[in-house]
């Protein structure tokens, strides 16, 4: 397989660009992570970082909000933002010879932005809003409440905060938020596509040169509630949510977590999806991930089921997670090599998915893994090695959640 | 990129773009079967039936199937709509042979009895799945509510009373009807070599026999009206409305979608200004879906009950006043400069591209590339936005609300 050199150059203030040019396609894609997130949330202000993403997009430098929009879709830019709980992120796909544009304009909302006092109001609304939406989404309300507990807080909170905190937060709150939180060493601004590497180097240390660090104190956790939580409603499904702990990425183990989780979850041979919807014809969705934050990991399940059946997919699924710890069998891990395999040829017909790989592995690893180095870890994989590892690490100690008409019991021996 | 058709004997048609600079590859069967499709007593079947298609054939069992795909695909799937079933994997281009025979083996599935049962029990619960999610079947409901006695009102999922009654013989009956080769389309894209496709599908499906078929395609009729659907569960109010819009056979569907774009694009456009960007909405969006000899715009809402009447007087505003004085020089151009970069950036990977080149040959039979639709979408002018403004008065609509509100 063919895979071009990750570019790498560390600003003096501790921001790092990354870059993979990929001359075969049009596009360019960026992934900016700001190391702020929820978990730097006052306790008091939950969401906080929220309102901050949302309000440095409404303008910044010369440009008003509406001129801010106009521009990047002028532009072309297929744009994102997000909040998880270590990061503010930002991204945008476009016709390659856009980055630089684009990269100039985003810039200026990270060090110049209006944070306009005539707007607070309509950015809290639009805060609000989020967390009026999820009270409709139970498979989203039933995967928080299942952070909340696996994890140690801040690692368990949600990104869109409570009404409360969102409510209470000021303008000067806001903005004294912004000027502490915003600033560049940890930031990872990652770039993928049809670029050229020394123009882009050169733009991207003009752009940001002048940004001064100013690191954040390191967050300290409590401890995790664990245990097992339901949540009533009415509703006609029982949404089930279980987790245990596993290695993050990064970890030497990872990628024998990951290959017993593919083997659970990964396609239309997979355990959970055999055993639970083909055999048994118990749910529509089920699946199992790996899911790190850069000192945790965890495996998280999710099941959805008619009230009547759901204590049946519980012991279903609990029953398959605690069998893993048996073993996986050759075919099973030949399929899943084959597939990840394929799957990372395919990134490289995508710029923002490749950006957001490079980005992902400067945060957790600091450092990128070629596609090359990642297919000798795949080849190096053995259902010994990852059995020796799940006979250390058995699925237990189950954390779990339900959403619906009736909480349900948990098997004995289990949790 | 060389665009080649050819079809068999027996009417299946084979089309691919085949791009010899691609890393993948990607297949598709487009079978011209879905919910318009179906009589009231069938109800949902071809959506069953996509799931039964992947329960074996004289040849596999249900877990031979799951487990070969899993071999042989990086990724494979399918999807029922109100007009097409579309069987669809993307795969590394040494495997295309293989993934080629295993799908057309199970485009000729057993429909066995057991199979039958287990899978309607999957069935339904995503029709629970569903009837417990935002925006709680208000796209059905409206649909339904504004194509009345036309095919288009049909659901895609069905009922929990028209699949429970559904047999294995009635979905039999149907599969002869609308499964027939001459109903069917390969499409391929990425790194294809056309004439070995073409063998191999003489080979896999050359021996399906072709059953006269046809489809019932009336003109849409010209509804509107409210109905307010009170649901408990749902704690926000969802409103679709649905106008008349261009068919798919219809040129103006490229002013459309630039219309759409400006008025109701989730950034930048004048629902976004008015209602999202304000907090006043957790969305308000309009698209336009185009069907064979019918097409809509569909607007969509969602916010705080208490907010709803005065929001959907906002947008309507916003409609009445796009009718009377249309779009500015600086929107249209803002829209055509963003949908260009997302048709560019969407065809990048085969797997997407595989959709665009697919969809256009079952609904048009004409291949376009990716520069032709750029350029289509580039010509379009003021006097053509004018023009379909025209032809479809967006405020002529049929509106369904579901949510905690009786009325409104």
């Amino acid at each position: 397989m063919s895979s071009t050199q990750v570019q790498i150059h560390a600003l003096a203030n501790g921001l790092v660009l990354l870059a993979e040019p990929m001359p075969w396609l049009e596009s360019a894609a960026f992934s900016l992570l700001v190391p702020v997130g929820s978990a730097h949330d006052p306790a008091d202000r939950l969401g906080l970082a929220s309102f901050v993403s949302e309000m440095i997009q409404r303008g910044c430098g010369a440009r008003s909000s509406r001129q801010f929009v106009e521009d990047l879709d002028n532009l072309g830019v297929n744009r994102s933002s997000a909040v998880s709980n270590a990061h503010s992120s930002f991204g945008g796909a476009m016709p390659a010879e856009k980055i630089y544009d684009a990269l100039s304009i985003h810039a200026d909302m990270l060090l110049h932005p209006h944070l306009p006092a005539d707007q607070f109001e309509d950015g809290r609304l639009v805060c609000l809003q989020e967390i009026h939406a999820v009270e409709d989404d139970l498979a989203q309300q039933v995967m928080s409440e299942l952070r909340r507990r696996r994890y140690p807080d801040p690692f368990g909170r949600t990104s869109y905060g409570t009404l409360d905190g969102i409510q209470q937060t000021t303008l000067d709150e806001l903005r004294g938020h912004f000027e502490r939180t915003y600033q560049p060493a940890g930031c990872i601004l990652a770039v993928a596509g049809n670029l050229d590497w020394p123009q882009l180097r050169d733009h991207v240390e003009r752009l940001f040169a002048d940004w001064h660090a100013r690191p954040l104190p390191a967050v300290q956790p409590a401890a995790a509630e664990g245990g097992y939580g339901h949540l009533e409603q009415d509703s006609n499904q029982t949404h089930i949510a279980v987790a245990y702990a596993s290695v993050p990425y990064g970890h030497p183990d990872y990628y024998q977590a990951r290959g017993a989780v593919g083997v659970l979850s990964d396609g239309m041979s997979s355990r959970l999806f055999t055993e639970i919807r083909e055999n048994r014809g118990l749910c529509y969705s089920v699946y199992a991930t790996c899911h790190s934050l850069r000192e945790l990991g965890s495996v998280l399940c999710y099941a959805g089921t008619t009230t009547e059946r759901a204590q049946e997919t519980l012991d279903v699924l609990l029953a398959e997670l605690v069998r893993l710890a048996e073993g996986v069998r050759q075919d099973e891990l030949d399929r899943l090599i084959t597939k990840i395999k394929a799957a990372l040829i395919m990134q490289q017909e995508s710029s923002p998915s490749r950006s957001s790989s490079i980005a992902s592995d400067w945060y957790f690893l600091g450092r990128v893994q070629t596609l090359d180095e990642i297919n000798r870890i795949l080849d190096g994989l053995s259902c010994a090695s990852i059995n020796a590892y799940l006979s250390q690490h058995p699925p237990g100690d189950f954390v779990v959640a339900t959403l619906g008409k009736q909480k349900l019991e948990l098997p004995v021996g289990i949790s | 990129m060389e665009f080649r058709e050819q079809r068999l004997e027996n009417g299946l048609e084979i089309i691919a773009e085949c791009n010899p600079r691609a890393h993948s590859a990607a297949l598709a069967f487009f079978v011209k079967s879905g919910a318009r499709d179906e009589t009231a007593e069938v109800a949902g079947v071809s959506h069953f039936l996509e799931h039964m298609v992947f329960k074996g054939t004289p040849r596999r069992s249900a877990a031979d199937v799951n487990r070969q795909l899993d071999e042989v695909t990086a990724n494979s799937n399918a999807f029922t709509s109100e007009e097409l079933t579309v069987y669809y994997a993307t795969m590394l281009p040494e495997k295309v042979p293989a993934s080629l025979e295993l799908l057309s083996d199970i485009l000729r599935p057993s429909l066995r009895e057991d199979d039958f049962e287990t899978e309607k029990q999957v069935i339904l619960e995503e029709i629970a799945k569903y009837e417990d999610q935002p925006p709680f079947g208000a796209h059905e409901k409206c649909m339904a509510a504004h194509f009345g006695s036309h095919p288009l009102s049909h659901s895609v999922l069905g009922t929990v009373a028209s699949v429970g009654a559904l047999t294995p013989q009635q979905m039999r009956a149907y599969f002869q009807q609308r499964y027939s080769p001459d109903n069917i389309v390969l499409a391929a894209t990425g790194r294809i070599d056309f004439d070995r496709l073409v063998e191999w599908a003489a080979g896999h499906c050359g021996g399906w026999q072709p059953l006269a078929t046809s489809r019932s395609a009336p003109p849409p009729p010209d509804h509107d009206g409210l109905q307010v659907v009170y649901n408990e569960l749902a704690r926000q109010q969802y409103v679709v409305q649905i106008a008349n819009g261009p068919a798919a056979e219809s040129d103006d569907r490229y002013a459309a979608r630039l219309l759409a774009t400006v008025i109701g694009d989730d950034s930048g456009s004048r629902f976004f200004w008015a209602l999202v960007d304000t907090g006043l909405a957790d969305y308000a969006a309009i698209d336009p879906y185009d069907f064979q000899n019918a097409g809509v715009y569909m607007t969509s809402l969602c916010c705080t009950p208490d907010t709803t009447a005065d929001n959907l007087r906002r947008m309507r505003q916003i409609l009445e006043e796009v009718e009377l004085h249309g779009v500015t020089a600086t929107e249209l151009e803002q829209a055509r400069n963003k949908i260009c970069s997302q048709v560019v950036l969407g065809s990048e990977r085969p797997g997407n591209r595989l959709f665009a080149v697919g969809g256009n040959w079952v609904q048009r039979r004409e291949y376009r590339t990716v520069r032709q639709e750029v350029d289509a979408l580039r010509a379009v002018t003021l006097n053509d936005i004018a023009a379909v403004l025209a032809r479809y008065p967006l405020t002529k609509t049929t509106t369904v609300a579901v949510g905690p509100l009786k009325e409104l």
